[in-house]
């Protein structure tokens, strides 16, 4: 088994049912021995590309200007009070 | 003639000549959505209301006698990844059920201001991860040639709907084929374009090194027609190039002489369809025959595709997904004791299967321990086989290929197998890896009246190229013209 599934889903924050445990588990083992061709290649030296397109960082000139108003970006949100998201406690 | 079966320019022409009105054409649109629709089931919600009012502006406007642009006053139909102010926006996902964004999509905003009527949202495979549009989180798209047959996808809702006559032209996403898969499934003019041609501002981001959006359409003069009307730089997408945006009208000329065409000999794969090899080898004699000149040429790197592809966009959408987490959008759970159990249980719930997979998946193979050999590695791939479409466009103008190794498969067949489904999208991906242009349009038809399609693929920014080979094509054949039997 090359994937600890219930660790990665813990850390994707995903609860998995153990039917879907089983079967992901068996399907990505399939993928990822799929994925295992690349190894025949020798890459030594190969600058990785993560943009197909060169990237430059874009500037904006610093000035103040109005942002999205707070009550617009909170209507979209499920639970919200006071101006703010709402969410379970976070510190005990 | 039909008024639901216009092209954008026919119906432009008419709209000009005051022969039909914009409110005519909206409502012929709506009468065969309801017609065919509860079929084929491309849309998920559908604007009215919104769309008479941009139809009686444009008729006012003629009958001030003042000049419409190309797009004004023409019925079409959007993606439901695209962002549009006020409207429901749910990217085929349950987890933004309910979302209604605050602003409109860049491509959104650029074609209210050109006077397009927006018909409704398009299905969609959940967050555009599938080929079939099976994944979406609300409803299976049928392909209107077959309907027990994939529209393809993720764009299947867009491609259906173009093909099935329920808008003139839409607007689809591709970051693997999305756009180019469906186009051919369903026998219409699909376009991706050059990454950072087009801006990705209130795109729900997928994959965001690779995706892209484009237009499906009946023809390529229609394809060039809403290339123009999106394309250009925009200071919200930072990835979007400053570099002026042709008039691609220009490139529609029925003349391909010298043009230089390669067949790269990896893209013939094992298991391709005879009859797709068969439709495709005509295609490329009947561009020989028009005078460009044909070579075979070597991508050496193109059986590594979906192993570069599955590691490279599962990566980048589990850090994309990572913002659906029940507290600013869309959709919570209310079974959790704490927040760790809210997010979990708020992702559980909110997402379909294969976006699961995928986020799984992309969180391994970037989690420490297994970056390098994975996500780093494919990078490092990656940069071979942009090298290996560099070399070849020393030496040729455009490349030809099939668009899909198949025609449209059927539904269910493969939603057990994800390796399969994958592998359906290896002649579409490595376009996306490279960031290039490629054009998808009609060449043939299988046995079972199934459409099949050809892949023009050209240099970064040479969309013109794509459109100058695929209209001489289209001016040269007539599956274009053909129509499903829908009723």
């Amino acid at each position: 088994m090359k994937m600890d599934i219930e660790k990665v889903a813990r850390l994707a924050r995903i609860q998995l049912t153990e039917e879907e445990k089983r079967t992901f588990g068996s399907q990505l083992e399939q993928i990822l021995t799929y994925m295992e061709q690349l190894n025949r290649l020798d890459t030594t030296g190969v600058e990785p590309t993560s943009h197909a397109i060169p990237v430059v960082n874009v500037f904006r000139v610093d000035e103040v200007r109005p942002s999205t108003p707070r009550e617009k970006i909170l209507k979209a949100s499920p639970d919200q009070e006071d101006g703010h998201f709402k969410v379970p406690r976070i510190i005990e | 003639m039909t008024l639901y079966e216009l092209t954008i320019h026919q119906l432009h022409d008419l709209l000009v000549k005051r022969e039909v009105t914009a409110r005519e054409a909206t409502e012929a649109l709506y009468r065969r959505i309801g017609e065919v629709d509860g079929k084929v089931r491309a849309y998920l919600r559908l604007t009215e209301e919104e769309a008479f009012r941009q139809a009686e502006e444009t008729d006012r406007k003629i009958l001030r006698g003042e000049e419409i642009g190309d797009l004004e006053g023409i019925p079409i139909g959007i993606k439901d990844i695209l962002c549009t102010e006020g409207l429901e926006t749910t990217c085929g996902s349950k987890i933004l059920r309910g979302y209604i964004p605050f602003y409109d999509a860049t491509v959104i905003k650029k074609l209210k201001e050109r006077g397009a009527i927006f018909l409704g949202k398009l299905n969609m495979d959940e967050f555009a991860m599938g080929s079939s549009t099976e994944n979406s989180g609300f409803q299976i798209t049928r392909n209107p040639w077959n309907l027990t047959c994939i529209p393809g996808g993720s764009s299947g809702g867009s491609a259906a709907a173009v093909a099935a006559d329920e808008c003139i032209a839409a607007l689809g996403t591709d970051t693997g084929g999305s756009i180019r898969q469906p186009a051919s499934c369903c026998g219409v003019v699909g376009l991706k374009p050059t990454y950072g041609r087009v801006s990705r501002y209130g795109l729900i981001a997928f994959a965001s090194s690779l995706d892209q959006i484009g237009p499906i359409t009946k023809d390529v003069e229609d394809c060039a027609l809403l290339l123009g009307g999106i394309s250009g730089h925009d200071p919200f997408d930072s990835t979007s190039v400053n570099t002026e945006v042709p008039d691609y009208k220009q490139y529609l000329v029925n003349d391909i002489k010298g043009v230089r065409i390669g067949i790269p000999k990896e893209y013939f794969v094992e298991g391709m369809d005879p009859e797709v090899e068969r439709a495709t080898q005509a295609a490329i004699d009947l561009l020989g025959k028009g005078g460009a000149k044909v070579r075979s040429i070597s991508l050496p790197h193109t059986p590594y595709a979906v192993a570069i592809y599955y590691i490279i966009c599962t990566a980048e959408a589990s850090s994309n997904l990572a913002r659906y987490d029940g507290v600013k959008y869309g959709f919570r759970s209310n079974r959790y004791e704490d927040l760790l159990e809210m997010y979990g249980r708020t992702r559980a719930e909110g997402f379909g299967k294969e976006v699961k997979r995928r986020i799984i998946l992309g969180t391994y193979v970037l989690s420490a321990g297994y970056y390098e050999a994975y996500y780093r590695k494919a990078s490092q791939v990656r940069t071979l086989m942009k090298s290996d479409f560099d070399k070849a466009f020393d030496e040729v103008d455009v490349i030809v290929t099939p668009t899909a190794p198949t025609p449209a498969f059927h539904i269910g067949e493969k939603v057990e197998d994800p390796l399969q489904m994958y592998l359906s999208d290896i002649l579409t991906i490595p376009v996306n890896l490279a960031g290039i242009p490629a054009l998808s349009l009609p060449c043939g038809f299988n046995r079972e009246g199934l459409p099949i399609g050809l892949q023009i693929m050209g240099r970064h920014f040479d969309e013109g190229m794509l459109l100058r080979v695929a209209y001489t094509f289209e001016q040269n054949t007539d599956f274009h013209l053909k129509k499903p039997a829908l009723l």
